[in-house]
């Protein structure tokens, strides 16, 4: 059965993916060249968790990756968390990543031709826990912290 | 140039043709209209909410599928159980299928929450859940009917069609099934939760798409100006009755039976005497207008030569209408009656614990189920003006066997 | 009655692994252990060691209050609007005996069924249990079919039937996805208990207890273990994690 199923999905995605490529060949990197590169601002720390060249092809392979273990198996770490991206990259103007065109993920998105969902849920402002803080979770009275494995 | 396009028709009616297209246009139109409206802003703009999760739209899409299956009854019947009568509908059996299920399918889609994931659908299967296995039988259909199609219209893979024919009758039993399945495994709720839910949307099926057939079957005839031959109108009439009939067999036992658990009293009690405009779509669309109705007409004795007096049309056209009558009270129906949680307790909370639920279907609502019936109507104009669907009755056959039969 | 004896294996044999577990634990480098749970390290997943639950005792539940209710908006970013078409995770509700007369008050929450029905019916595979037994709809994958509103036999779920903005960078939620209580699993997985129940132990009534069901040492378990609880819907035999006192 899983092997079936496997085959139908691998079948199924190279038709979905024959038909995206066809769709999306006209926004490429090419068809943007004589468009001038966005301006992007600083974000707040000393450097990104990756190399910046690296991140800007792969962020997207890590952050789904990322969002898969935290959710599905509660994997909490904040080097490629999202909400580690926003608490970074939120700018100084509008406090978002996303409200404005020069704010950080939409000035590189509207200038590459991509559209992510992202916004429809995640917050684009970083909230009141700040992620680096939750990785040293304070000791709490009622649920003392392991600090490690069970 | 358009008189090439008539290959069918009598006479080249052109002008009404693209009348009938432009209809149908416009009310896909519609769906299309309302689909890009609800994806803008959400279904906060239907009457659909949360307790009332599938509405009209759903109440079409269904429909519109379990008719697709029974639609290809009457191909099977030629192709699997070797009546000549029905292999020659076989080809116009085959694509009202096709049309009804892309109907409904376009309607099912289009009110999703994130249509804009379709490919997830398409891609990633729970097989633990009846749904999934519906795309799977869904997309399944297309695929085999549409060989099935080939294999009846290309004169070199004729020897061909039993054997897809057979395929395809399996195929569509195990997805009306499915359907069926859908509401049979729900098992928290009063109005679904049985095993009943599976053949009965399979018999239901039968019903539905060979009234469907009979109505397009009559309009094509008349189109051209022809008359069915009455031998192949009386078979037809008593299958239909048939269906119709073991249809109310169905309704009675699942009733009865629940009138026979006193946990489901509640239930019948509102879904047969004080259930409001549920109660009244059941016994005046269901019972009355898609059944009891339909089988008089259709029993109703005739003199043989008067013309006015066939049925033929108007009796499909009311199990159409009990039909979508029939899918209202079992979905929309079933959800408005109050969740028991707690049996043998009044129930009251901000969640619409304990109380029945109303909905008040939009316009969206409308223009998205709508737009599934002109999805199906404007294939199928298309698709009997461009092919040769119109049945070919060997009349000579006919009459010898007539005497036989 | 098979199927209890064996959920009562079941349970012995965890109650044995756990007890072995926790043993191991205290006497392993420096810190105590106990408590209502055990809190784990960022790159640690969900663990099928842990099954969270919850204990509410109705009797203690005040009539008329809805603190529960209020942090649970505050926590998750929900309105606290009750239209037919507003989302609500949890939800006061009042049941009267119609034999009896006798009244109660009650918070009705997603149960986490352990045979959860609505992640047997999800065509995607977007409403998930994770390893601890809390329910989650992934709303990467969700695709607003809302068949699992159909199934959950405690209309625990609600449809975001609207665009949303300003969401609680931890709970992410938008337009077209179903949603549900989550036992706040943003706080569970840092070792705090969900908003619910820290509102109800501030306001003094402690109705609401959350814990590892698989430790035995648990203030839940030892609860539970003390005195008669049910599962509401129990003929389901879903086995949730919420289980109910005094109804």
């Amino acid at each position: 059965m899983a092997r079936l199923a496997s085959y139908l999905r691998a079948g199924l995605r190279l038709a979905v993916l024959l038909g995206v490529t066809a769709l999306m060949a006209a926004p490429s990197f090419e068809a943007a060249a004589g468009v001038e590169l966005p301006k992007l601002e600083k974000g707040k720390g000393e450097k990104c968790v990756e190399d910046t060249a690296f991140m800007r092809r792969n962020h997207m392979e890590l952050l789904k990756h990322h969002r898969n273990e935290t959710l599905r198996q509660g994997i909490r770490t904040t080097k490629h968390s999202l909400k580690a991206c926003v608490e970074c990259h939120a700018s100084g103007k509008t406090g978002s990543v996303a409200s404005s065109k020069e704010d950080f993920c939409v000035a590189c998105h509207s200038y590459a031709g991509a559209k992510p969902d992202c916004w429809d849920c995640h917050a684009t402002k970083p909230g009141k826990h700040s992620v680096r803080q939750a990785a040293q979770p304070a000791v709490s009275p009622l649920m003392p912290s392991s600090g490690g494995r069970q | 140039m358009a008189q090439q396009l008539c290959i069918n028709q009598g006479e080249c009616r052109t002008g009404q043709f693209f009348a009938l297209l432009a209809l149908g246009g416009l009310v896909v139109l519609g769906a299309l209209f309302a689909f890009f409206t609800l994806e803008h802003h959400g279904h906060i703009l239907t009457g659909m909410n949360n307790q009332i999760v599938w509405g009209l739209p759903h109440v079409f899409a269904v429909f519109l599928i379990v008719a697709a299956s029974g639609a290809l009854n009457v191909a099977s019947i030629g192709s699997v159980f070797g009546k000549q009568v029905y292999k020659s509908r076989a080809p116009l059996s085959g694509m009202l299928a096709l049309a009804l299920l892309a109907g409904g399918l376009a309607v099912l889609v289009l009110d999703l929450g994130r249509p804009d994931r379709l490919v997830v659908a398409m891609t990633q299967y729970n097989f633990k859940s009846i749904f999934a296995w519906n795309m799977i039988f869904y997309n399944g259909f297309f695929a085999i009917v549409g060989l099935y199609l080939i294999t009846l219209m290309d004169r070199k893979l004729k020897a061909w069609s039993k054997p897809v024919g057979y395929m395809a009758f399996f195929w569509r039993l195990s997805l009306t099934t499915a359907t069926g399945s859908i509401f049979g495994f729900l098992v928290a709720r009063a109005g679904y939760n049985s095993a009943l839910m599976a053949p009965m949307f399979v018999i239901m099926s039968f019903a539905y798409g060979l009234a469907i057939f009979m109505v397009v079957q009559s309009s094509m005839y008349r189109w051209n100006g022809l008359r069915l031959d009455e031998g192949v109108r009386r078979r037809m009439k008593n299958l239909l009755a048939v269906f119709v009939g073991a249809s109310l067999y169905f309704t009675i036992v699942f009733h009865l039976t629940n009138l026979y658990f006193a946990k489901q009293w509640e239930f019948e009690r509102f879904i047969l005497l004080d259930g409001g405009i549920y109660t009244k779509v059941f016994w005046v669309g269901q019972v009355v207008i898609g059944g009891i109705v339909p089988l008089i007409l259709l029993f109703m004795p005739r003199s043989k030569d008067a013309q006015s007096m066939c049925f033929c049309f108007l009796a499909p056209f009311l199990v159409i209408l009990g039909g979508v009558a029939q899918m209202y009270v079992t979905i929309v129906g079933g959800q408005a009656f109050p969740l028991v949680m707690f049996p043998g307790h009044e129930v009251q909370s901000s969640f619409y614990d304990g109380v029945v639920n109303a909905y008040h279907p939009g316009i969206y609502e409308w223009l998205l189920g709508l737009g599934g019936v002109g999805v199906t109507f404007t294939l199928t104009v298309v698709a009997v003006r461009v092919f040769k669907f119109m049945p070919q009755d060997d009349f000579q056959t006919l009459q010898a066997r007539r005497s036989t039969d | 009655m098979s199927d209890s004896m064996n959920s009562k294996l079941e349970d012995r044999r965890h109650f044995l692994k756990t007890s072995a577990v926790v043993a191991g634990v205290t006497l392993g480098p420096g810190v105590l252990f106990f408590g209502v749970a055990q809190s784990r390290a960022p790159e640690e997943g969900a663990s099928s060691n842990q099954r969270w639950g919850m204990l509410i005792d109705t009797t203690k539940c005040g009539d008329g209050c809805s603190d529960c209710v209020t942090a649970c908006n505050t926590e998750n970013g929900l309105t606290g609007h009750t239209g037919p078409q507003d989302s609500q995770w949890i939800r006061k509700v009042d049941i009267k005996d119609l034999r009896t007369g006798y009244v109660q008050s009650l918070p009705m929450l997603c149960q986490h069924c352990e045979n959860a029905p609505c992640v047997d019916v999800c065509p995607t595979g977007a409403s998930m249990k994770r390893a601890d037994g809390i329910v989650l709809v992934d709303r990467h994958s969700c695709i607003g079919c809302r068949y699992c509103m159909m199934a959950c036999p405690y209309k625990a779920r609600s449809f975001v039937h609207e665009p949303l903005t300003d969401q609680n960078p931890e709970v992410p939620r938008g337009k077209g996805c179903v949603e549900s209580c989550t036992f706040c699993v943003q706080r569970v997985d840092r070792g705090d208990k969900p908003a619910c129940v820290e509102a109800c132990d501030t306001k003094g009534h402690k109705a609401m207890l959350f814990g590892d069901l698989k430790d035995p040492e648990s203030e839940v378990s030892k609860a539970l273990k003390s005195s008669d609880s049910v599962e509401v819907r129990a003929d389901l035999a879903l086995h949730t994690g919420v289980r109910y006192q005094g109804i």
